[in-house]
């Protein structure tokens, strides 16, 4: 399994470079990259700690707020304001996950849902985040400020540079000595703490790390479309980063990047054919997932491949 | 405090709303002994097992590790202590490998349990333990398969690799020989026996047999309080243990199953 990552992660790169030559749209391949790169951080914790938050809006779009204003209004260039919108989506997560981790099951994900509903509401108040009209005219600007990114090719190798990163940090925490312990919190939290180890504080620095790297990918996301709005604070795309992941396979690391593609075309690709249906063909996807694929896309070929294999 | 004993407890009780779980309890468990808990269903004999290792928190009464007051200590830091705790259904991880149960275990003394930057190839080191305890254990064979699909007694045992992977100073066994085959429990039987020769064991146990070769001394509970403690022979000819056990005392303390 292990040695099978960094040529997985070779894979990814290779079909990432080649994607817009294949004569992708670059905007669409951004934008599936940044909810891949959301899906892959979500997954850390329902995945591989066996937690649901059902509040990852709150630091997707905290996170895209936050570079939206920075780059926007303080002129920071792309990276400050990525890298300014994750922290703070990561301290956001210490906050979140260190109340909401005292509860477990379908507490856990209430108390992470409530809290991101009020964050929502916030949001909707604070005249900085341009309320119901959102934050807009955001400038892509120059990388380190000399790279120019407002030629869309520049800007989607910046963004595919930055998704392998998220990517190949996801999976060293998966098979680390700390995702080891994760996995055995999802397996049986309570023989983990009588082997000694401190299991809430496992599970609060997986919450950071997952919300700091959504981060990532909302705030990504805000430099590439130059625009923030509710949407990617709303309780919708808690659910829609949920779907995604488990469209594509929870538990398993290229899953998540599957089904956020998958969710992302159909999106895309319907929206402007079938109109508000595209809810409806999602909806119906991911009852037919549910039902017929119970491990998500990734998870079923898997096991396909190797009956006997055990957590990826 | 006397330090000929490891564990002490001294009016130990536990309500639940109204319900009293545990009440008055005085364990003494001397060094070096395996110490049988024994009683009727419902007798608070787990109870009392979450008392000691801090799952459950006391109502009243102090527990003592070593002369040192655990009472407030959180579940993770008794452990620490070398306090290691089996429960009573079988308690493995079950989609990691029989390998990589024992590796968790045997990983915490080694204080890169967040290092989420380090390889996991750096717990390659453990591996001859985890073997030599899989071998203790008669489950080397099994080590590349994924818990879940070992027969229950192998989970048992599986379960006593982990904990002795912690060389604990005291080791708490709820049940281990429950669900048992024949040949199973003998073979955990002179496992115990084994382990145990330094360090000490408190076992909640059904199985008379087992505990009448293995225990050095008993502890009977019932409805939470302790009617009987001392040696098998002692206890076992106890009227009121007898009566404990309703009739069925004959055959139960002259190890059926």
């Amino acid at each position: 399994m292990k040695n099978r990552m960094p040529i997985v992660l070779l894979v990814l790169a290779v079909l990432g470079c080649l994607a817009p030559l294949a004569g992708l749209y670059p905007v669409f391949l951004m934008k599936g990259l940044c909810f891949a790169l959301f899906a892959c951080a979500f997954n850390l914790l329902i995945g591989y700690t066996g937690l649901l938050s059902f509040g990852h809006a709150a630091f997707f779009g905290t996170a895209g707020y936050v570079a939206g204003h920075f780059v926007k209004v303080w002129g920071w260039s792309p990276e400050l304001g990525i890298i300014l919108g994750a922290a703070t989506s990561a301290g956001l997560g210490w906050l979140i996950g260190g109340l909401a981790i005292r509860r477990q099951g379908i507490y856990f994900a209430m108390i992470t849902l409530a809290l991101s509903q009020m964050l929502y509401f916030v949001c909707l108040q604070v005249p900085v985040t341009g309320a119901e009209d959102g934050m807009q005219g955001i400038p892509r600007g120059h990388l380190f400020g000399f790279i120019d990114l407002s030629s869309d090719l520049t800007l989607y190798y910046v963004v595919l540079a930055i998704f392998l990163a998220g990517y190949g940090l996801l999976q060293r925490v998966v098979n680390s000595p700390f995702g080891q312990v994760l996995k055995a919190i999802r397996e049986n939290e309570s023989r983990v703490l009588s082997l000694g180890y401190d299991v809430d504080r496992h599970k609060l620095l997986a919450f950071v790390l997952s919300a700091g790297l959504a981060g990532v990918a909302g705030a990504t996301k805000t430099i590439v479309l130059g625009f923030e709005t509710l949407t990617d604070v709303s309780w919708e795309m808690s659910g829609e980063v949920v779907l995604m992941t488990l469209v594509g396979g929870m538990g398993t690391l290229l899953g998540p990047v599957v089904g956020a593609f998958v969710i992302v075309s159909l999106q895309n690709y319907l929206a402007d054919k079938v109109g508000a249906w595209v809810q409806v063909i999602i909806g119906s996807a991911f009852v037919l997932c549910v039902l017929a694929l119970r491990k998500g896309i990734v998870g079923t070929i898997a096991a396909r491949l190797q009956p006997k294999a055990i957590n990826a | 405090m006397n330090t000929e004993h490891i564990l002490e407890t001294r009016q130990l009780g536990k309500d639940f709303k109204g319900f009293t779980a545990v009440s008055g309890v005085d364990l003494q468990i001397r060094r070096g002994h395996i110490h049988a808990l024994i009683g009727p269903n419902g007798a608070g004999k787990t109870t009392v097992f979450n008392l000691l290792t801090k799952f459950l928190r006391p109502t009243t009464g102090q527990i003592f590790f070593n002369s040192t007051d655990i009472t407030s200590e959180k579940p993770a830091q008794t452990a620490r202590r070398g306090v290691i705790r089996s429960f009573q259904i079988s308690s493995v991880f079950p989609h990691l490998t029989t390998l990589d149960n024992v590796r968790i275990a045997l990983q915490r003394p080694l204080g890169t349990s967040y290092y989420f930057w380090r390889s996991q190839n750096s717990l390659n080191q453990l591996n001859a333990r985890a073997m030599e305890l899989l071998e203790l254990v008669d489950l080397a064979l099994f080590a590349n398969k994924a818990a879940v699909e070992l027969p229950y007694g192998r989970k048992r045992a599986l379960e006593l690799a982990t904990t002795l992977a912690l060389e604990p100073e005291l080791m708490l066994l709820d049940e281990p020989t429950q669900g048992m085959g024949h040949e199973d429990v003998d073979r955990v039987t002179a496992l115990i026996k084994k382990v145990a020769q330094n360090r000490t064991v408190l076992m909640v146990e059904h199985n008379m047999k087992v505990v009448s070769q293995i225990a050095d001394r008993l502890t009977v509970l019932q409805r939470g309080r302790i009617i009987a403690e001392g040696p098998y022979a002692e206890v076992s000819s106890n009227p009121q243990v007898i009566e404990a056990y309703m009739g069925t005392v004959d055959t139960e303390l002259q190890g059926a199953h």
